[in-house]
């Protein structure tokens, strides 16, 4: 009888779960169509920025959360995918089909290098070995004049995308949408199958895993590679936003950004990567607009968060809809 | 002289000054319920972790099974055949008992991907659930299957240690200290359970309770200070005299 009641207990709480990521997927993809009628359209464009961050801090928290490995290199494979879709372009390859699959593969590529050899090591050398190797491919391309050097590389339009028009912007935010949904999606799959449950497993008590027969090191450089696959795709959305592949990218405070974006949205936590890329954007957007001093406002306010909700935003939130749900 | 299923030879290891092991040589053949005893810091846990694959030895070599897996990583040594539990209890806190075995379980499957799937849903997959319980039941923890492991006390703990070890199905069994602080009723449970495991797999025992060793053991082996000072049936290591002095404590006047 027990196992009976908790089975449908936890089949309507997931029933729950399925519908608010339904509707949170519906009011986004309304959120172009409401800001024109309202007169922002700009804000269009910063939305879809807003999604790009979210789904690259996605990879990283599945790296970092998911895989229990602190890596600060994300911004090779974010930037390597970037570079990949205007290095393309500038060949004349402009079909998405072609170029963004080739972004991501070229990243998964980089993130398989660098992962075999960083995760040799663990703790403070993984986070060195990692920052070290995205810094060497960062001074590789600004001293590279061919691809733009300092200056980076700009793509002459958006990818071509079959009959739809990126160049407009509530059409390139949907697009956005629909590939960052996919991501969660997959990575919901994944968290449940065989392989999440062995990564979850490797997190808690890596060498117990090594005992039960798991190669762990195998494991974890799939988890880098996913990882990094997905900055990579991030990284040719970045580029045809705003139609520049900059060395910025793959700068490491750009790693830095994305590792806060994961921390104050929720280690670990599937909407993490989101929450925190939302929170952060959200919050330069806003500071910037009124003080000069946004950078010092803003480090009190990740402050406030870390003290306030220790566990990120994405737990924050996710705490006050079941205590909701617990009161009626 | 046919070889056994493991095969130490010269096996030392030390640890800055100290020698844990020196040149430590058994045979322990297939079938065999083998009980390894010597006093505190003797090294019989630095010994189960050189056969385990947890550290390497200094010296020496590790055969099993005909294979030299001296050098050979926990992970391939585990897919060979020989699992280990700890003295110290070793499993997932934050899991639940049926999880704990369930990973062990699908630590065994090589059916396409093995663990590399990332779609279809791990707990609605009855083989590996099913499985799991089985072994759980085998330990004496049925009806425990929902349980946070952290939450189990101390000697079910234990139990399900074992039962992790068991579902990795291995040939060669490493037991290190498998009732360290039970109860007696969970003690004599764990001692009817290795009673009846010892009759389908090798086994290698660590244990300072006497009764439970001469009542399981075919052979024992008597490790002091690193050294194996002797090798033998219950019943002559029981009255040799060097054992009962640095083992037992007596003086043989
Ligand atoms: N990693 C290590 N580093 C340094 N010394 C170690 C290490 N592991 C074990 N030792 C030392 O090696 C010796 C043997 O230890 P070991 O744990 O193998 O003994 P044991 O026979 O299992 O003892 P017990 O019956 O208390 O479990 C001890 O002196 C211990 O302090
Ligand atoms: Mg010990």
């Amino acid at each position: 009888m027990a196992g009976v009641g908790m089975k449908s207990a936890l089949y309507r709480q997931s029933a729950r779960r399925r519908g608010l990521a339904v509707a949170a997927l519906v009011a986004l993809a309304a959120l172009p169509l409401l800001l024109q009628a309202i007169g922002q359209d700009f804000y269009v464009s910063f939305a879809a920025r807003l999604l790009i961050f979210a789904l690259a801090a996605t990879g990283l928290n599945f790296i970092v959360g998911f895989g229990g490995m602190v890596a600060f290199g994300h911004a090779a494979f974010f930037g390597a995918g970037a570079y990949t879709v205007a290095i393309l372009a500038q060949h004349g390859v402009t079909s998405a089909f072609v170029a963004w699959p080739a972004a991501a593969g070229l990243a998964a590529l980089l993130a398989l290098g660098i992962g075999a050899v960083s995760l040799r090591t663990r703790g403070v050398y993984f986070i060195m070995i990692t920052l070290a190797f995205a810094q060497m491919i960062y001074y590789l391309f600004i001293s590279l004049k061919t691809w733009g050097g300092d200056d980076g590389l700009s793509l002459p339009a958006r990818s071509g995308f079959g009959p739809l028009h990126l160049g407009d912007d509530a059409v390139f935010y949907w697009v956005v949408l629909a590939c960052l949904a996919a991501v969660l999606f997959l990575l919901d799959r994944i968290a449940h199958a065989r392989f999440g449950r062995v990564l979850q497993a490797i997190r808690e008590n890596e060498s117990r895993m090594e005992a039960l027969g798991y190669p762990v090191a195998a494991y974890q450089l799939a988890c880098f590679v996913i990882g990094g696959t997905l900055a990579g795709l991030a990284g040719a959305l970045i580029a045809n936003h705003g139609l520049l592949a900059s060395p910025n990218l793959l700068h490491w405070t750009q790693s830095g950004t994305l590792l806060v974006m994961v921390i104050v949205g929720g280690v670990g936590a599937l909407y993490g990567g989101f929450a925190g890329a939302l929170t952060l954007l959200l919050l330069e957007e806003a500071l910037a607009a009124v003080t000069g001093h946004w950078h010092v406002a803003l480090g009190l306010l990740l402050l406030g968060v870390v003290f306030y909700a220790p566990r990120g935003v994405a737990a924050y939130l996710h705490g006050l809809v079941t205590r909701r749900q617990n009161d009626d | 002289m046919t070889e056994g299923l493991l095969e130490i030879a010269g096996v030392s290891r030390h640890f800055g000054g100290l020698r844990a092991l020196s040149e430590v040589s058994l045979s322990v053949p297939e079938g065999e319920v083998h009980a390894l005893i010597g006093p505190n810091g003797a090294g019989k846990t630095t010994l189960i972790h050189q056969l385990s694959g947890a550290q390497t030895p200094d010296a020496g070599t590790i055969r099993f099974a005909g294979e030299d897996v001296t050098r050979l990583p926990m992970h391939t040594r585990v897919a060979r055949g020989i699992a280990r539990s700890w003295q110290v209890t070793n499993v997932f806190t934050r899991l639940s008992a049926l999880d704990n075995v369930a990973l062990a379980v699908q630590g065994r499957q090589r059916d396409w991907g093995g663990s590399f799937r990332f779609w279809a849903a791990v707990d609605k997959e009855r083989a590996i659930v099913d499985e799991a319980a089985m072994w759980l039941a085998e330990v004496g923890l049925a009806g425990r299957e929902r349980s946070i492991a952290g939450s189990l006390a101390h000697g079910e703990q234990r139990q399900l240690e074992l039962a992790l070890a068991l579902a990795t199905r291995p040939r060669l069994l490493l037991l290190d200290e498998p009732m360290a602080g039970m109860g007696p009723e969970e003690s004599e449970r764990v001692v009817e359970l290795i009673e009846r495991l010892g009759r389908k797999v090798t086994l290698l025992l660590v244990e300072h309770d006497m009764d439970a060793v001469f009542r399981l053991a075919d052979r024992i082996s008597v490790l002091v200070g690193g050294r194996l000072i002797c090798t033998g049936l219950p019943d002559d290591v029981r009255v040799h005299p060097e054992v009962r002095k640095a083992y037992l404590g007596e003086d043989v006047a």
